[in-house]
Formats: structure tokens, sequence, C-alpha cells
């Protein structure tokens, strides 16, 4: 059995999925992902030996199309919806150099 | 009117597309500041489609769908109009193309009158998990229609239209169709493309319709199912007519009913209104009997392992660079970070870090690893119990319709709504929720019947036959 979540988890995996929580929320979540996950653990009474994990439940191979150009979306239609654009580019803050 | 009627009387001109779009919007001016259904109402585009099937009444014959009203769940894409998946992150977000099914709807003549509330990303079973508020279920205002297609069940339940489109992750179209009293079909994963569809767990979800009669869903799914270049898991298999599997018996149908999952505890008066419908089967022909599925049990942790863990990797992309809101910060990171906690709402948030953690080092072999095997021996006992039934027959869900905000603490007690309806996702199979009663206090209760691979054909025949035998389906909720 493993132990509860602790709020320092909780803080590990906020930054893996690159949430900036707040401290009720880093306590919120410790206490229902504990929850959670220990009903979750009944998947460990399973018998899975040999057994394969399935990732897809398609039987076909996936279609394929012909590698053909074809016309994609026009820049300003791919940038209507940004936050901040500038010159045709999405614009971002500085990214290096930074700690 | 049914969409059937609607579109008979479109085609023979006996009816004005124009007209009927009118008195859809009238009645979703008048009811829906209630029940909110919808997130965005489209009235211009809504009336612009209708006059150009008004003004083409030679072509009007030849569409499946002509001068249909249909709703589209908030998470499919529509050029032009604003698609918010129920997020706050989408607020403003206007997509530059229309989801294949979409762009299929309005070929076949269908009319989009508007996008239906859901939870957030398809994240919930009560649309209280939508930045928008929640729907209110039209046969008891204080009740949740269900989730997270919640908005598009209200909008077939109060009439506002005959069809609707949903997506079921894992029970997302059948769950708020039995909470609304309405019919829902989940399809087979494969048959309907999911490009354009806001992507929640990509081996799980699949788009289908809501409706009142079997007649139009099969309509519905005729003109949505088949080969999509733009999706690779959609197949290319042929499309049959479904509406041509209308009509016919359930003479000899092999219904296998797994009473062990039953067991686990189900609502007297759901039990008493699905065994009902087990009788009118009987009654028409078909024989019940029982079946098992060993690893039904592991259904709700299988399910939320893995849909989790899709759903951290699909909403990597809500980082605040290309499309939806920014919240400014010095430092990149510090953007998506900050982006993301004020953008996502608390379920969203939560599913995003229990699917994080599943996948990350030194947990991946226990949860997800071992949830991807759960779900192979969940699809071996669908393959079992096919060999000796045709359907496998459930109730939709264990209880009727909850109270909004009863079970809004208690993620876990939301999860395990779902218990009924997680199986035939996570083993690609398609599945039914059609009218089979009421409770004492008049909620609708859904039957749910889970077909083979493909075999929508049967589930809508069996849907049709079943609608002629009973009224439940014909139940309009006093608004």
């Amino acid at each position: 059995m493993l132990d509860d979540l602790t709020v320092g988890d909780v803080e590990r995996i906020a930054t893996l999925a690159r949430l900036a929580l707040t401290d009720e929320e880093k306590a919120l979540y410790a206490r229902q992902l504990t929850r959670i996950l220990e009903y979750a653990r009944l998947v460990g009474e399973l018998d899975t030996r040999e057994v394969p994990p399935t990732s897809s439940v398609l039987d076909e191979t996936p279609l394929e199309r012909p590698d053909t150009v074809r016309p994609s979306l026009e820049r300003e239609a791919a940038l209507a919806n940004a936050p901040d654009a500038a010159s045709g580019l999405f614009r971002v803050p500085r990214m290096l150099g930074e700690a | 009117m049914t969409g059937r009627e609607i579109r008979d009387g479109v085609a023979r001109r006996e009816l004005s597309a124009t007209e009927v779009c009118r008195s859809c919007l009238a009645r979703v001016e008048q009811l829906d500041g209630t029940l909110r259904a919808f997130v965005t109402v489209d009235v211009d585009g809504a009336l612009a489609a209708a006059a150009a099937i008004d003004n083409r009444p030679r072509t009007a014959d030849r569409l499946p769908l002509a001068g249909i009203p249909v709703a589209i769940k908030d998470n499919l894409c529509t050029g032009g109009l604003r698609t918010t998946a129920g997020s706050r992150i989408l607020e403003r977000f206007v997509p530059p193309y229309d989801a294949t099914v979409v762009s299929r709807l309005r070929a076949a003549g269908a009319v989009v009158i508007g996008k239906t509330n859901c939870d957030e990303f398809a994240m919930g079973s009560s649309t209280e998990h939508s930045a928008y508020g929640p729907s209110c279920n039209p046969w008891s205002h204080d009740r949740a229609p269900g989730g997270s297609s919640g908005g598009s069940a209200v909008a077939v339940s109060a009439g506002f239209v005959p069809l609707a489109l949903g997506s079921d992750t894992g029970g997302s179209i059948r769950q708020p169709a039995a909470f609304c009293g309405v019919l829902g079909l989940k399809p087979t994963y494969g048959r309907v493309s999911r490009y354009g569809l806001i992507a929640f767990a990509s081996s799980l979800d699949q788009v289908g319709p809501l409706s009142r009669t079997a007649f139009d869903a099969a309509l519905a799914l005729g003109v949505i199912a088949g080969a999509d270049s733009s999706d690779a898991t959609c197949s290319g298999r042929s499309v049959p007519r479904y509406e041509d599997a209308l009509g016919g018996d359930v003479r000899g149908l092999r219904v296998g009913v797994p009473r062990a999952v039953l067991e686990t505890g189900v609502d007297t008066e759901v039990l008493d209104a699905f065994e009902q419908g087990l009788e009118v089967l009987r009654q028409r022909g078909a024989t019940v009997s029982d079946t098992a599925l060993p690893h039904a049990k592991y259904g709700i942790p299988v399910y939320y392992l893995v849909a989790t863990a899709e759903a951290s990797a699909n909403l990597a992309r809500y980082d605040g660079v290309r499309y939806g809101s920014r919240v400014p910060a010095e430092s990149l990171a510090g953007m998506y970070e900050q982006t993301r906690d004020a953008g996502f709402g608390a379920e969203v948030k939560r599913r995003i870090m229990l699917g994080t953690y599943a996948l990350s080092a030194g947990y991946y072999d226990a949860y997800y690893g071992r949830a991807q095997q759960g779900r192979t021996l969940i699809r071996r006992d669908f393959e079992q119990a096919f060999a000796h039934v045709d359907v496998v027959a459930l109730p939709t869900t264990p209880g009727a319709a909850f109270r909004l905000g009863e079970r809004l603490d208690d993620p876990l007690q939301m999860y395990l709504a779902d218990v009924f309806t997680v199986g035939a996702p996570l083993a690609g199979l398609p599945a039914i929720s059609i009218p089979c009663g009421f409770t004492a206090g008049r909620l609708p209760v859904g039957l749910q019947l889970i077909g083979r691979s493909f075999d929508e054909e049967l589930l809508l025949r069996t849907a049709d036959a079943f609608e002629r035998d009973t009224c439940w389906w014909k139940s309009e909720p006093v608004l």
C-alpha cells in the first residue's frame, strides 16, 4: 500500500503538468487525489500475467492517405486566435537565458 | 416534430426550413434562460442556413437532413462560431474550420442552431464542471441533466431541436440521454471521425447523436459516419443506410444481462424500470439470459487511469501560445503555469494531475500499465459474452438524475456514476441508451444496450422496435 499523497507530491506533479497551484489547491488535491488513487489501486488486484496492454481498440490498420501536398490554413487564420502575435509569428516571453 | 417529419415536410415543400428554424429559435429564447442548454446560439447563422435550404428546393429533397435544426456540443469545432469546450481558457476561441461531423451535417442540410453546454473538456457527469455554469434537467430543474453532453440532452429533451451531437468518452452521450429521457448513441470507436473534436482521451472519444427517435439517430449516424482522410483512426468500412435496418422485429434477439454487475448497487426504481424494459423485449420475441462480465468492477479505475493519462497529454496544448487565453508573465514557464492555473477549472486540473501522476516515473507500471492490461481483460469479457448473446443490457446509470451540487465536493462519488457506461468505450464497442421508464418522482430512466463492434444497426433496430411498443420516448417534461 502506498502512502497518502503529500503537498510535496502534489507540487512535484503540478510542476510536471505545468500548473501553478495555490496553497489551498495543493491541500485540496493532496486530499482528493489520495482518495481517488486509493480506489484506483483496485487494478492491483488484477491477475495481469501474460496479459498484453491495450492502447488502441482498432482492429484495422489505420487508414493512410497519399502523401501529397494539400492546402493548409492560411497564416492569418492560424494566428487569428493567438493571444499575442507579431510579424506573422506567435510571440512568447523570453526563453533564452531563463533560470 | 421529429427530424424525419421536418425533413420530409421540407422536401415536399409543405414546410419552410426558415419557419422551422424560427420556431425553434423562439422556443430557445423563451425557455433557455432557465434551462441553459446552449452556451452560444447562432441566430444569424441558423437563419442563413435555413434560407439556403428554402432557396434550393430542387436539392432539398435529396438531402437526408434537409432543414432539421441541430445542436452541437461545444467541444466540436464550428468554423467562425465560438467553441469553448466549456472552458474559460477557450472563452474567445473561434475555430478556423468545422469538425468533419459538423461539415457533414451542414452538407446534409442540417441547420446548426448553436453550441451546447458541457463539462469542461467533456470531463464530468453533470455539466457542473462547465465554466459557464450548469444546465438544468428539464424534468426537475434542481437536478443535473447528466454530462458531459448535458446541454445536448437538454436541447433534445426540452424540444428545442430533434437532434443534437454529443461526444462520449466514458458515458458522456448515454448518461445525459438517460437522465433527460432521450435516446443517445455512442458509435463504435472508429465509426465516426474525431477531426475537429477537441481531444480529451483519444483512444476513447467518439462523437454520436442524441435524439427522440431511433430513426433520427439512424439518419444522423449515416451522415456523420465513414472514412475521413483527416482522421487516421476513422474506419474505411462502408456506411450502411442505418434507417433501412429499422422497422423490423427483435424475434430471436439474444439479450445478455450481467446480473452480477447489477449487484454492485442499483437504485430499486431504476432496476424496476430496467426489468420492465427487458420484459418489453421479451414480449417482442427476444430471449434474455444471464451473462458474465467478470472484470466489470475494474471498469471505473481502469477508465479513470487511462482517460486521465491521455487527457494530461492532450491538454498540454493549452499553453497560452497559439490559441486560448494567456496570463502574461516574465518567463515562458511562468506564463505556461499561470495561464493553465487561471484557465482550467478544478475538475480539469484534478484529472490532469491524476493522469500525470499515473504516467510519472515510478508509478507508471502500477497505475497506467496495469490499467491498460485491465482494459484488455475488459475487452475479452465482452468478446466472451458476444459468443452467446447479441447485445449486453444494463441500466445506463445506477440511479436517476442527482441533485445539482450534491456530488460536487466528492469527485470519486461523481466518477462512480459512470460504472455502467465505461465498459463500452474501453472495449471500443457501440452502445445506446433508450428511455425505459420513470421513477416515482418522474425522473427518466435509461436502458443501455451494448453491441458488437460496428453493429450499430442492431442497436438502432432494437431501439426502434422498443419505441413502437412503449410510450416513454414520447413523454415530454412540463416546462
